[in-house]
C-alpha cells in the first residue's frame, strides 16, 4: 500500500510527454500544480480549479481528463501527455492546431490547451466525428471568446472528410 | 482553491482498502475517480483527515455477467461502462442515460459506483439504479452486505453506508423491457440535470423516474389506460421540489410535467 502523510513531501515520478520526469509532492498537491509548478509545464491552464471549465485537461494514459480533479499522486507511474506535445520541435504546429489557427478557433487562448487535449482523445477514437458529437465533446469546457463556432469548424477541418459536411446536424 | 491536508492511502486490494476504512471511519472519505469528490475537497466543502484511493485496486476493476444482473466495480469508469459491448442490449435505459453523466473528459474518470456514492438528487446513474431495482453491495471487516438502491440512498447527498464500509460493486439487473427513454433539463449537455425523467414501458403499465424534483430519485409506476397528465401532476406535487440557485420548487414541478409525458410518449414508440 502507497502511504504518504500530509506533512510528507513524497517523490512522485511520471512520464511527461514521453520523458521521464520527477519532483516532490504533498497528497495534497493538485496535478495542475504538479505540472506548473514543480515540472515547469506552463503550457496546462488553470481557470476555474473546480472541475467546470476544462483549460486544466490533460491526458492520463491518453484519456483527457481535468488535471484539477486529480491529485498529482494519483498520477504517480502514469503517463501524461499536455499541449506542449503537440507542436513539433521545430515548432511546426500539429494539423490540430493548424486547424485552430485557419479557423479563428481561438482569440485569448487561455481555455485553448484544455480543447485540444480534449479533442487529440476523442478524434483518436473517432476520427470523423459528427458536429454534433464534437459540440457535445465541446461542452465540457468554457471558452468566453470564440463563441465556439471556430473551434467547431477547426476540429471539423482536421476530421478532415467531406462527409464530414452530410454529418452536419445543428 | 487547493484541499486542506490529508493523508493519503493507496490500497493495493479491498481488503486493505477495507482495513484503513475500520481504522479511519468518519475520518476518511474514499477517493475513485475523484470527479464530484475532488471539486468538493477544492472548495474546501469537505475537510477529510485521511483519503483512501482505490482506484488502481484490481478486484474493482470489472464488469461481470451474473446471473440475471450486471455487477460493475467501484474502480470502473463511466466511460468504460459506455464502451462496454453489452450495454445496449442488456442495459438499454442505462445505455440513454450515460450521455447524460457530466461530460466526455468527466466521464474519462468519474465511477459508476462513485456516482452512486455521492448520492446527488439529481444525478443520472442513482435514477437508473432505482428505477431497475438495482443493488449496492457494502463490504467492511465486519462483512458483506447488499442493499436494494431505495434502502440505499436516504436523501440529499446521504445514503446508509456506514463509515467504515467500502461500496465494492452496483449491481443492474438485466432489462427485458426493450421500450425505454431518457431525457433531462440541464443548463448545459452534461451539466447537473434540473429535472431528469426517465420512463421503462412494461406491459399495461409505463414506471417512470424523477431525478432532480425530491431529495433522491423517485419512481412511480402508471397504468397504461390512467390519464398520464394527472398521474404526474399528482406526482409533481407529492415529490413538491427544492429550490436552489438553479431553479425554484415550482420550475422543477412546471419542467416534470412538460418532460414527462414526452419521455413516456418515446418510450412507447420505441420498437418493442
Ligand atoms: S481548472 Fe480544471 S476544470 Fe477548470
Ligand atoms: S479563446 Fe479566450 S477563452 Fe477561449
Amino acid at each position: 500500500m502507497r502511504r504518504v502523510d500530509r506533512s510528507q513531501r513524497a517523490t512522485i515520478s511520471i512520464t511527461l510527454n514521453g520523458r521521464q520526469v520527477s519532483a516532490e509532492a504533498e497528497p495534497r498537491m493538485l496535478l495542475s500544480d504538479f505540472l506548473r509548478h514543480s515540472l515547469g509545464a506552463t503550457g496546462t491552464h488553470v481557470g476555474c480549479e473546480h472541475g467546470v471549465c476544462g483549460c486544466c485537461t490533460v491526458l492520463i494514459d491518453g484519456a483527457a481528463v481535468r488535471s484539477c480533479l486529480t491529485l498529482a499522486v494519483q498520477a504517480e507511474g502514469k503517463a501524461v501527455t499536455t499541449v506542449e506535445s503537440l507542436a513539433g520541435a521545430d515548432g511546426r504546429l500539429n494539423a490540430l492546431q493548424q486547424a485552430f489557427k485557419n479557423n479563428h478557433a481561438l482569440q485569448c487562448g487561455f481555455c485553448t490547451p484544455g480543447i485540444l487535449m480534449s479533442f487529440t482523445d476523442f478524434l483518436g477514437r473517432n476520427p470523423t466525428p459528427s458536429e454534433a458529437e464534437i459540440v457535445e465533446v465541446l461542452s465540457g469546457h468554457l471558452c468566453r471568446c470564440t463563441g465556439y463556432a471556430g473551434i467547431v469548424a477547426a476540429v471539423l477541418e482536421v476530421s478532415g472528410s467531406k462527409d464530414n459536411a452530410e454529418k452536419r446536424s445543428v | 482553491m487547493k484541499p486542506r491536508p490529508f493523508d493519503y492511502l493507496r490500497p493495493d486490494t479491498v481488503e486493505e482498502a477495507v482495513a484503513a476504512l475500520a481504522a479511519h471511519g468518519e475520518a476518511a472519505r474514499v477517493l475513485a475517480g475523484g470527479q464530484s469528490l475532488m471539486a468538493m475537497l477544492n472548495l474546501r466543502l469537505i475537510e477529510p483527515a485521511v483519503l483512501i484511493d482505490i482506484a488502481r485496486v484490481p478486484e474493482l476493476a470489472d464488469i461481470r455477467e451474473m446471473s440475471g444482473a450486471i455487477e460493475i466495480g467501484a474502480a470502473v469508469t463511466q466511460n468504460r461502462l459506455m464502451a462496454w459491448p453489452g450495454l445496449a442490449e442488456k442495459l438499454p435505459l442505462l445505455a440513454a442515460a450515460l450521455p447524460f453523466v457530466g461530460h466526455f473528459q468527466t466521464r474519462n474518470k468519474g465511477t459508476v459506483c462513485g456516482s452512486v456514492a455521492h448520492a446527488d438528487p439529481s444525478s443520472e446513474i442513482p435514477l437508473v439504479l432505482a428505477m431497475l431495482g438495482g443493488e449496492v453491495v457494502l463490504r467492511s471487516r465486519r462483512g458483506t452486505r447488499t442493499l436494494l438502491a431505495s434502502a440505499f440512498q436516504r436523501g440529499m447527498l446521504s445514503t446508509a453506508r456506514e463509515p467504515d464500509e467500502l461500496i465494492t460493486a452496483v449491481r443492474f439487473p438485466v432489462q427485458r423491457q426493450r421500450r425505454v427513454a431518457f431525457r433531462e433539463v440541464a443548463r448545459r449537455h452534461g451539466d447537473f440535470a434540473i429535472v431528469a425523467v426517465a420512463a421503462v414501458a412494461d406491459g399495461g403499465r409505463v414506471r417512470i423516474g424523477v431525478g432532480g424534483v425530491a431529495d433522491r430519485p423517485a419512481t412511480r409506476d402508471i397504468a397504461m389506460d390512467a390519464d398520464l397528465g394527472d398521474a404526474v401532476n399528482a406526482l409533481a406535487w407529492e415529490l413538491e421540489g427544492y429550490e436552489d440557485i438553479h431553479a425554484t420548487a415550482r420550475m422543477r414541478r412546471d419542467i416534470l410535467r412538460r418532460i414527462a409525458p414526452q419521455v413516456v410518449d418515446e418510450a412507447l414508440r420505441c420498437v418493442a
